[in-house]
C-alpha cells in the first residue's frame, strides 16, 4: 500500500469501503423478500446475516489498508 | 406456580457462585491502585484486544437484547430483525470514531465523554449536558437488565406472591453491588470472558438442536404466520414499515456508543488499535444476536405458547417468556441451567458497567465541577464506588415498585435523548468548528422535540412525520438529531461571527496514535 493513507486530516479513501455496509443494511425494499431462500431461510433473514460477515471483512479490509 | 426445576437451579446457582469469586479476585488482576479512578472505573486502561473483545461484547449484547429481540420476532416478526442491521452499521462508526477518542482521552486522562466535551470545548454546562444526559439514559437501562434476571428466574420455577418473589433478585444485586465496588470495571471484565462463552455455547445449541428437532428451517418458517415473515409493503404516500426499520437501524447505531457505558467499555482499552481491531471483530456477536433473533421463530414453531406448563410463565413474563420456554421444552434440565445462567449473568456484567459508568459522570462532571473541586484521587474514587451502589440499588427499586412497562418507556425515550451528543461528542472528534452554545441549543431542542414526538406517538419510538402528502414513519431520535445538528450549525454560523477565539485544550495531534 503507497502512502499516503491517512494523511495529516485524518482521512483515507479506504474509509468508503465502510459505506457499503450502510447501503446494504438501508435499502430495504431490496432484501425484503422471501425467494431465493436458503437452506429454508428466507432470503431477508440470511442476507441480512451474510451482511454480518461481509461487513467484518470489509472492515478487516479498512483496517489492514489504512493500519501502516 | 410451576414445580422448581432443581437440576437447572443447581447448576445456575454453581455458575453464579463462580463468577462471584472471580468477581472479587478481579481486583487483583492486572493489579492497579483501585484507590485512583481510571483504575477502578477504566480498569487503567489495560486491556488488550481479547479482554476488549468479551468486555464490549458482553456490555453491548445485554441479557435483555438477548430476551427481547426473540420476544419481538416471537410478537410481531420480521421487524424484529432491524437490530442486525443496527449491529452492523455500529462498527464502521467505531472504527471510524472512537479511536480519536480514545487518543485523545488517553492522552489527557478523560474518563468520560463529558470530560471530553470540557476539555474540547471550554463549557462546563455543555459537558454537563452530556453527562446529565448519559446519566439519565442509563437507569432505565439498568433497571431493564434484572428484567431478564427475573424472567430465568421465573423460568425455574422460583418464585412467590408479592416482595418475596424479588428476594432472589435481590441476592443478586447484593452480589453485583458488592464485586462491583471492591473491583471496579475489572470485575465485569473478567466475568464478561465466563458469560460470553456460555452465551455462544447456548445460542449455537439452540440453533442445531432446534431446527433438527421441528425439521429443518422451512418447516419452522411455514409454520410462522406469513404476515410475520416480512415487512408489510407500504402503502401509497408513504415510506411504511421500511422506512422505520432503516431509521430504527441507523438512528440506534448511531445512538449506541454514546451511552456512558460503551464509551466507558471503549475508553478501557489499552490502545486505539484495540478498538480497530475490535471493529472487525466485534460483528461475531451481531452474527449470534441474528441467530437469536430467529430463535422467536422457534418459539413459534415449537408451539409453547399454547403448552400449559407455560401458561404461568407467558401470563407473568408475556412474550419474553418465549425464549426460555423453549429452553425448557428443548433442553434436558442441566443445559437449562447453563442456558439461563448465560442470560442471568449476562445481565449483571453490563449492569456493573452502566452503574460504574454513570458513576464516573456523576463524580467527575457534577460533583468534581460543580460541587467540590478540590478532591483528592482517593476522595474521587471512594464517591465514584458509592455512587455506582446507589445507582444499581435505585434501578432495583425501580423494577420492584414501578410497572416494567414505564422502564420499557424510559429506556426507549433514553435512546431519543443520547443521540442528541452525537454533534459534540462524536463530531467533536473530528471538529472544533461548531460553537458551543449553539451545541447547547441543539442539544436542547432535540431533547424537547424527541420527547414531544415520543409522547403526540402514543409513547412510542416512531413518528409518522408528514412532509406534504407523503408520510414517513420512522425512529424520531433520527429525526430530531437532525434538527439538532441544522440548529447547531445554523446558530454557530451567528454566533461566531467575529469572533476568531475558540477555547480548545486538544490539538489535532491528539486524536492519532
Amino acid at each position: 500500500m503507497n502512502r499516503p493513507t491517512e494523511g495529516q486530516s485524518g482521512w483515507s479513501w479506504w474509509y468508503l469501503l465502510l459505506l457499503i455496509q450502510f447501503i446494504g443494511s438501508l435499502w430495504v425494499p431490496f432484501y425484503n423478500r422471501i425467494e431465493p431462500t436458503w437452506i429454508g431461510i428466507p432470503f431477508f433473514y440470511w442476507y441480512q446475516m451474510l451482511l454480518v460477515i461481509v461487513g467484518a471483512i470489509l472492515t478487516a479490509i479498512v483496517y489492514f489498508a489504512t493500519d501502516a | 406456580m410451576p414445580e422448581i426445576n432443581w437440576t437447572a437451579l443447581t447448576i445456575f446457582i454453581l455458575l453464579f457462585a463462580l463468577i462471584t469469586v472471580l468477581g472479587f479476585i478481579a481486583a487483583h488482576w492486572r493489579k492497579g491502585d483501585l484507590d485512583l479512578l481510571h483504575e477502578w472505573g477504566l480498569g487503567g486502561r489495560r486491556f488488550g484486544t481479547v479482554i476488549t473483545w468479551f468486555l464490549i461484547g458482553g456490555d453491548l449484547y445485554t441479557a435483555y437484547t438477548f430476551i427481547a429481540v426473540p420476544a419481538l420476532a416471537f410478537g410481531a416478526g420480521a421487524i424484529a430483525f432491524f437490530a442486525v442491521p443496527y449491529t452492523i452499521m455500529i462498527y464502521p462508526i467505531l472504527f471510524l470514531v472512537f479511536p480519536r477518542l480514545w487518543y485523545v482521552c488517553h492522552k489527557h486522562n478523560y474518563i468520560t465523554a463529558s470530560d471530553f466535551v470540557r476539555g474540547r470545548y471550554g463549557n462546563r454546562w455543555l459537558a454537563l449536558a452530556v453527562a446529565i444526559t448519559g446519566i439519565v439514559a442509563t437507569l432505565p437501562y439498568i433497571a431493564l437488565q434484572l428484567v431478564g434476571l427475573q424472567v430465568v428466574i421465573g423460568g425455574m420455577g422460583v418464585g412467590g406472591t408479592g416482595y418475596a418473589g424479588d428476594l432472589p433478585l435481590l441476592i443478586a444485586f447484593i452480589i453485583l453491588a458488592a464485586f462491583t465496588y471492591t473491583s471496579g470495571l475489572r470485575a465485569p471484565a473478567s466475568i464478561a470472558v465466563v458469560k460470553d462463552i456460555l452465551i455462544y455455547v447456548t445460542a449455537f445449541a439452540v440453533v442445531i438442536a432446534v431446527p433438527i428437532e421441528l425439521g429443518g428451517f422451512g418447516k419452522i418458517f411455514a409454520a410462522v404466520p406469513p404476515a410475520k415473515v416480512l415487512l408489510a409493503s407500504p402503502g401509497p404516500h408513504t415510506t411504511g414499515l421500511y422506512g422505520v426499520y432503516g431509521t430504527l437501524a441507523l438512528g440506534s447505531a448511531l445512538a449506541l456508543f454514546l451511552y456512558p457505558h460503551s464509551i466507558t467499555g471503549i475508553l478501557s482499552a489499552s490502545s486505539g488499535h484495540a478498538i480497530r481491531r475490535n471493529a472487525a471483530l466485534l460483528p461475531g456477536y451481531s452474527f449470534m444476536l441474528g441467530l437469536l433473533a430467529l430463535v422467536g421463530f422457534f418459539a413459534i414453531a415449537a408451539g409453547v405458547a399454547t403448552m400449559p406448563q407455560f401458561a404461568g410463565g407467558f401470563k407473568q413474563f408475556g412474550n419474553n417468556f418465549a425464549v426460555p420456554a423453549l429452553f425448557l421444552h428443548t433442553f434436558p434440565s442441566w443445559f437449562v441451567g447453563i442456558a439461563f445462567a448465560a442470560i442471568g449473568i449476562g445481565a449483571l456484567v453490563p449492569a456493573a458497567i452502566m452503574s460504574i459508568a454513570a458513576a464516573n459522570l456523576y463524580t467527575r462532571n457534577i460533583h468534581r465541577e460543580f460541587i467540590n473541586g478540590h478532591l483528592t484521587d482517593r476522595q474521587e474514587s471512594q464517591i465514584a464506588k458509592w455512587v455506582s451502589l446507589i445507582v444499581k440499588f435505585g434501578a432495583l427499586a425501580f423494577i420492584v415498585f414501578v410497572p416494567q412497562q414505564f422502564a420499557i418507556y424510559l429506556q426507549l425515550l433514553g435512546g431519543i435523548w443520547i443521540i442528541q451528543t452525537v454533534p459534540s461528542v462524536m463530531l467533536g472528534t473530528y471538529t472544533r468548528w461548531f460553537n458551543d452554545w449553539a451545541l447547547v441549543i441543539g442539544w436542547a431542542v432535540g431533547i424537547c422535540t424527541g420527547t414531544w414526538m415520543f409522547i403526540a406517538a402514543k409513547l412510542a419510538p416512531n413518528y409518522p412525520l408528514a412532509i406534504g402528502g407523503f408520510t414517513f414513519p420512522g425512529y424520531s431520535a433520527l429525526y430530531t438529531l437532525i434538527l439538532n445538528l441544522v440548529v447547531a450549525a445554523v446558530l454557530t454560523l451567528l454566533f461566531n461571527a467575529g469572533t476568531k477565539t475558540r477555547a480548545d485544550e486538544t490539538v489535532a495531534a491528539d486524536y492519532r496514535p
